[in-house]
């Protein structure tokens, strides 16, 4: 039960996207999407595990309330830094310049994205920025906040804040030209027969995304250059000194970075929602709302910024029109939860670890997008303002969220990657520890957050009551680190040991599954023709076949 | 992806008219320069801002090739981009506008 179908036999050589070249040459001039999804998936946990070791000894330090383990000076940047590479170098790439990369042009039966050098130079952007970064925070660091509000960061901060801005700003670009050539890709070069209406909707989670890494990032590049000129060349900005507004600054930055957060958490949506209906055998309930309600929130993301902003000195007008469209954007979220439940009702539900992750997704960012809506009333907003209910909230969308539609999907496709199956019992235990571990770290700071815990306090010895939940959040920390390393290594054990997987082991709908695992270089052997609608899984499974069924 | 590209682009714009277009940025660039120094009050920065985006367009149009796009997605991005262009500068002035309200 459960366990995917195994083909032992007949894996002749035959012609990959993996075995066609090697040598590291044929790696690092490739514009195959499919590698270039590799070279993201290998530098992005490289910056996974380098965030991670940040989280880890901020988590160390609030161990006990005194400030014993690092300085002040220290903590700032381990918390900047911490953020910095997990949002920009990280969790903006992690699903669509890898999995994206991978299976956007397979799923609209493409042979490549529409531009593939421009693929290629995205990474290389990405990694220049990745360097910068490396070694600004190898040769001290910035304190800033990941942020970096004005007048901090203009004017007084001493740390390394213009290197880290470059470092930022060039990697905006590798996130613009992955937008722009999924935009194109999904408009242009989709098969014969593939309309809008048939598209997975694992794709228009991506358009949405790429609509937003193409209009907001522009945004976040020129506020970072402004910063820096205000900064080198005194020119009047943000400065009220020089007749700037130093708000104008929070304007600009949040435009892009509240967006961004819908950069990490659609296409995490769009991953369970390639999961959901496999592992319940059936059709998505709602197949329109689902696909509209991603773009839905890609433009209600846009009008929400100021939420951000609800104690910076707004106008009290502006902050109630934000406010309200802050509970807007919940529609278009609450419709795809609903509509996946809806079509978990009555399905023949398996619990394999795609699954499990899907089912972590789900909870999670539920309870991430409801105290979201907290967080959107004026009068809490004030009351919990940068205390630890708002990490607790911003963690669960990003990490519950994003980070388990992330593993979720890597589960989901990793046959299809690698053409090896990765040890399913082993799976299902680290998704549970990731659950468990994830829980732990960041419930208790919910609590510590209502009871007035301030975030960035690296000393909290004048309220040593704190502790306890403290302790709980760094013990989940170390619970959820193991979750996250443990996938690492069976993925890295099954591409030499793991048994040969069919081209379609969890019998799924979409065309990635109807090419071989791992696809050849062009993707499919000949030009496929769509004749089906999407997640068509009650004919995928009418014909006599020993069908399984789980009892849920 | 290439070919189509070049077909798409093959009635492409004589030279003389990029020429022209560059002459007219050079000229307002001059203009701008030139305004600075009157003493307009609060329309030096519309003035300054109006030739700024006469340039963006000038811009956008011909070294750009929005004049002659005939993508239905070229389109779709513009207006896409300028509404949300729109969307910031609006909801960002809407706060300034209204921070002394009683």
């Amino acid at each position: 039960m459960g366990m995917p179908t195994v083909v032992p036999q007949q894996r002749f050589e035959r012609e990959t996207y993996l075995n066609k070249e090697y040598g590291i040459w044929s790696w690092l001039l490739t514009t195959d999407h499919k590698r270039i999804a590799l070279l993201y998936l290998i530098s992005i946990t490289f910056f996974f595990f380098i965030g991670g070791f940040f989280a880890l000894l901020i988590r160390l330090e609030l161990l006990t309330p005194a400030g014993d383990l690092v300085q002040a000076d220290t903590y700032n940047k381990l918390f900047t830094q911490h953020g910095m590479v997990m949002v920009f170098f990280f969790l903006i790439p992690s699903i669509p310049a890898t999995l994206g990369n991978f299976l956007v042009p397979m799923m609209v039966g493409a042979k490549d994205l529409a531009f593939p050098r421009i693929n290629l130079l995205s990474w290389y952007l990405y990694i220049i920025g990745g360097i910068i970064m490396l070694h600004c925070m190898l040769t001290g660091g910035v304190d800033t906040g990941w942020t970096f509000y004005v007048p901090f960061s203009s004017n007084f901060t001493n740390t390394k804040f213009v290197e880290a801005g470059i470092a930022i700003f060039i990697a905006g670009f590798s996130s613009i030209l992955t937008g722009l050539n999924f935009v194109v890709t999904i408009h242009r070069m989709r098969a014969p027969g593939m309309t809008w209406s048939r598209l997975p909707l694992f794709i228009w989670a991506h358009y949405a995304t790429s609509i937003i890494q193409l209009l907001g990032t522009p945004v976040v590049a020129i506020t970072i250059v402004l910063v820096a000129c205000e900064r080198a060349l005194h020119l009047g900005i943000f400065d009220p000194k020089l007749g700037g507004d130093p708000v104008l600054f929070q304007h600009l930055f949040w435009f892009y970075s509240h967006p961004a957060v819908y950069i990490m958490i659609l296409p995490a949506m769009g991953v369970v929602t390639e999961i959901i209906p496999c592992f319940s055998r059936k059709r998505i309930f709602g197949y329109q709302f689902v696909a509209l309600s991603s773009i839905a929130i890609a433009v209600f993301g846009f009008l929400v910024w100021a939420h951000h902003m609800f104690v910076a000195g707004i106008s009290v007008y502006s902050a109630l029109v934000f406010s309200f469209l802050s509970y807007a954007v919940a529609l278009p979220s609450a419709i795809k939860v609903f509509n996946w439940t809806a079509t978990l009702y009555k399905g023949s539900i398996r619990y394999d670890a795609p699954m499990l992750y899907a089912f972590g997704f789900l909870g999670l960012f539920t309870i991430g997008g409801l105290s979201g809506l907290f967080l959107a009333a004026l009068g809490i907003n004030v009351h919990v303002t940068d205390t630890y209910f708002v990490v607790a909230h911003f963690h669960y969308i990003m990490v519950g969220g994003a980070v388990m539609g992330y593993l979720g999907g890597m589960h989901f496709w990793w046959p299809k990657i690698s053409g090896k199956l990765y040890p399913e019992g082993w799976a299902r235990l680290a998704a549970l520890i990731v659950f468990i571990g994830f829980n732990l770290t960041f419930f208790p700071q919910f609590v510590l957050g209502y009871l007035g815990m301030p975030r960035r306090y690296y000393d909290y010895s004048h309220m040593p009551e704190f502790q306890v939940l403290n302790v709980l959040s760094t013990a989940g920390a170390t619970v959820l680190g193991v979750g996250y390393l443990l996938p690492m290594v069976y993925f890295l054990w099954s591409m030499r040991y793991g048994k040969p997987a069919s081209d379609n082991p969890w019998n799924a709908a979409g065309l990635e599954w109807k090419t071989a695992s791992p696809p050849p270089t062009f993707n499919f052997d000949e030009e496929p023709v769509v004749t089906w609608e999407a997640y068509n899984y009650d004919e995928l499974d009418a014909p006599p076949q020993a069908q399984e069924v789980t009892v849920a | 992806m290439a070919e189509s590209a070049a077909s798409g682009h093959s009635k492409s714009s004589p030279l003389k008219l990029y020429f022209g277009v560059w002459a007219t940025l050079l000229v307002l660039t001059f203009v701008t320069y030139r305004v600075a120094y009157l003493e307009l009050g609060p329309f030096n920065s519309v003035v300054a801002l109006v030739i700024a985006s006469i340039k963006a367009t000038l811009v956008a149009l011909f070294f750009m090739h929005v004049w002659h796009a005939s993508e239905k997605l070229t389109k779709l991005v513009i207006v896409a981009a300028l509404f949300f262009l729109l969307l910031l500068l609006g909801l960002t002035m809407a706060d300034y506008a209204t921070r002394t309200w009683s």
